[in-house]
């Protein structure tokens, strides 16, 4: 049977559509994927992320165990209250998962994984923290809630009581404030605004229902990927895996090569891969007119006539994007393509062209900037 | 539960008919295909004058999550399309059974309207297709 997270009972209750994702029962949508895609972008709206693994990493060599686990460093996150986002690689420099890391105390860190890979990414956390004197819990006492758009903070904080409230508005981007097992972080996976609450289960049932009283839409995992694709950010299993780098995924800037003399988990396969030079990258794409880009449609050069199954690029995560009312995709292509390109949909070659990404901020199309 | 009108005839590729008794019928997806589908974004419509064969697929409903081909449910040809769609294809979301209509047909062999499905059997299919 599938695995429910505490507020499963409220998604049903608002008509939720559910399906099976990595193993839980959860909401794809409302109702309508656009218009609660509209509500993040213009207003404010909520998801259940409960599914994801919350694991607390504490203990005396935290730090120096995550600086040898992690891609980027979180000696960039030293005083405690700030989150880092990063990618957790294997020996090949493959990406394991990709996940934020906040730094709650002084000897205790959170990090908030995916949770198609939560079983994997705790073996491989438990295995590599051998040699350091860490303990690692995954908290399946705790739920997540994101709260996302432009109204998200200030309706979100008004859950929490008077010091943690005004802690909580003060908070810079990617900050984070810890009370308790509560933690509230300034991130989120939208390109908007807004807090992700982690919170103990029962306190997270309270906590939906006051904002749904307050009006906040509860948004599906379909809007959440529409959101996070406008947003430029990766999906694990889909921009990025095991067998793909960081550095061809369009997440170079979150390794962190200096200082020289920190070692980490994939160091030298990526060092080797930077020195022989990258040959594909992640591009943006936009569909130059109608149809709509979706995962594996297949990518090759303009001037090019090679078959859909020969294409050298394919698209890794694609859709319609509402807020720009046409198709928008990010491809896996040859590092020396530039401007445009074909892909491939229903058979047919259509135009698109190479674009900066993110696509939309802020509520706010980035296209032709 | 989807709604599903007694006064229509169905497909099993969850097209609706409205046979007008006079040789010309009008076609759209049911309440169940496009619950199914979800948002619609794109509804690509064959021009009016195309002449279609049972079975052919003569249009295209793209949504946020898939596309899906539209088959002609009789032989005939295709008489008139609904432009609205065009720019807002949300209203096959709205009101499949109404103004989302796809498409009217002149239907060039009526006896084939009576091997279409009729209601009950459609909601058999669509309750065996929700399990």
């Amino acid at each position: 049977m599938a695995k429910r997270t505490p507020l499963y009972d409220a998604h049903v209750a608002d008509g939720a559509k559910l399906v099976d994702f990595a193993g839980w029962d959860m909401p794809i949508d409302y109702g309508s994927q656009i218009s609660e895609h509209n509500a993040v972008r213009e207003s404010v709206g909520m998801f259940d992320v409960s599914h994801m693994a919350v694991v607390d990493i504490r203990g005396r060599e935290s730090r120096e165990f995550l600086r040898w686990l992690l891609a980027n460093d979180v000696a960039k996150i030293d005083e405690a209250g700030r989150a880092l986002y990063t990618c957790m690689l294997n020996t090949r420099g493959g990406v394991i998962d990709d996940l934020i890391v906040y730094h709650l105390s002084d000897d205790l860190y959170r990090v908030v994984v995916n949770a198609a890979t939560t079983e994997k990414d705790l073996a491989w956390i438990g295995s590599q923290a051998r040699d350091y004197d860490v303990s690692i819990e995954h908290r399946q006492d705790l739920a997540i809630i994101a709260v996302q758009g432009p109204r998200g903070r200030d309706i979100a904080a008004e859950l929490f009581d008077d010091d943690l409230k005004a802690a909580a508005l003060k908070l810079k981007p990617f900050r984070v404030v810890a009370q308790d097992d509560r933690s509230i972080g300034r991130t989120g996976y939208t390109g908007e605004d807004g807090f992700e609450l982690v919170l103990p289960a029962d306190e997270a049932v309270n906590a939906w229902k006051t904002l749904r009283d307050k009006g906040v839409a509860p948004i599906g995992l379909g809007a959440r990927d529409t959101l996070r694709l406008e947003a430029g950010l990766n999906l694990y299993g889909q921009d990025m895996d095991e067998d793909r780098t960081p550095l061809e995924s369009g997440l170079a800037w979150t390794v962190a090569f200096k200082p020289e003399e920190r070692d980490f988990v994939g160091r030298s396969a990526l060092e080797h891969m930077r020195a022989q030079g990258v040959d594909q990258k992640l591009v943006g794409l936009v569909l130059e007119g109608r149809g709509v880009m979706r995962s594996k449609t297949a990518v090759r050069a303009v001037d090019s006539d090679v078959e859909e199954e020969h294409a050298e690029g394919k698209i890794t995560s694609g859709s319609y994007a509402p807020t720009l009312s046409c198709s928008v995709a990010l491809a896996r292509v040859p590092a020396d393509w530039e401007h445009s390109v074909e892909v491939c949909l229903r058979g047919k070659w259509q135009p698109a062209r190479i674009v900066r990404y993110p696509f939309v901020r802020n509520g706010e199309s980035r296209l032709d900037d | 539960m989807s709604e599903v009108p007694k006064d229509l005839s169905y497909t099993k590729t969850h097209e609706w008919i409205d046979y007008d008794g006079d040789g010309t019928c009008t076609v759209g997806i049911t309440d169940y295909a496009q619950s199914s589908l979800g948002d619609l974004v794109f509804v690509e419509l064959p021009d009016a004058g195309t002449k279609v064969g049972a079975g052919d697929a003569v249009a295209v409903v793209e949504s946020v999550k898939a596309a899906s081909d539209i088959y002609a449910p009789l032989d005939g040809e295709i008489a008139e399309i609904n432009e609205q769609l065009e720019d807002s294809p949300e209203l096959v979301n709205e009101d499949p059974f109404g103004e989302g209509w796809l498409f009217k047909m002149t239907v060039s062999d009526p006896e084939q309207v009576e091997k279409l499905l009729d209601a009950d059997a459609y909601e058999g299919i669509v309750e065996e297709e929700e399990d």
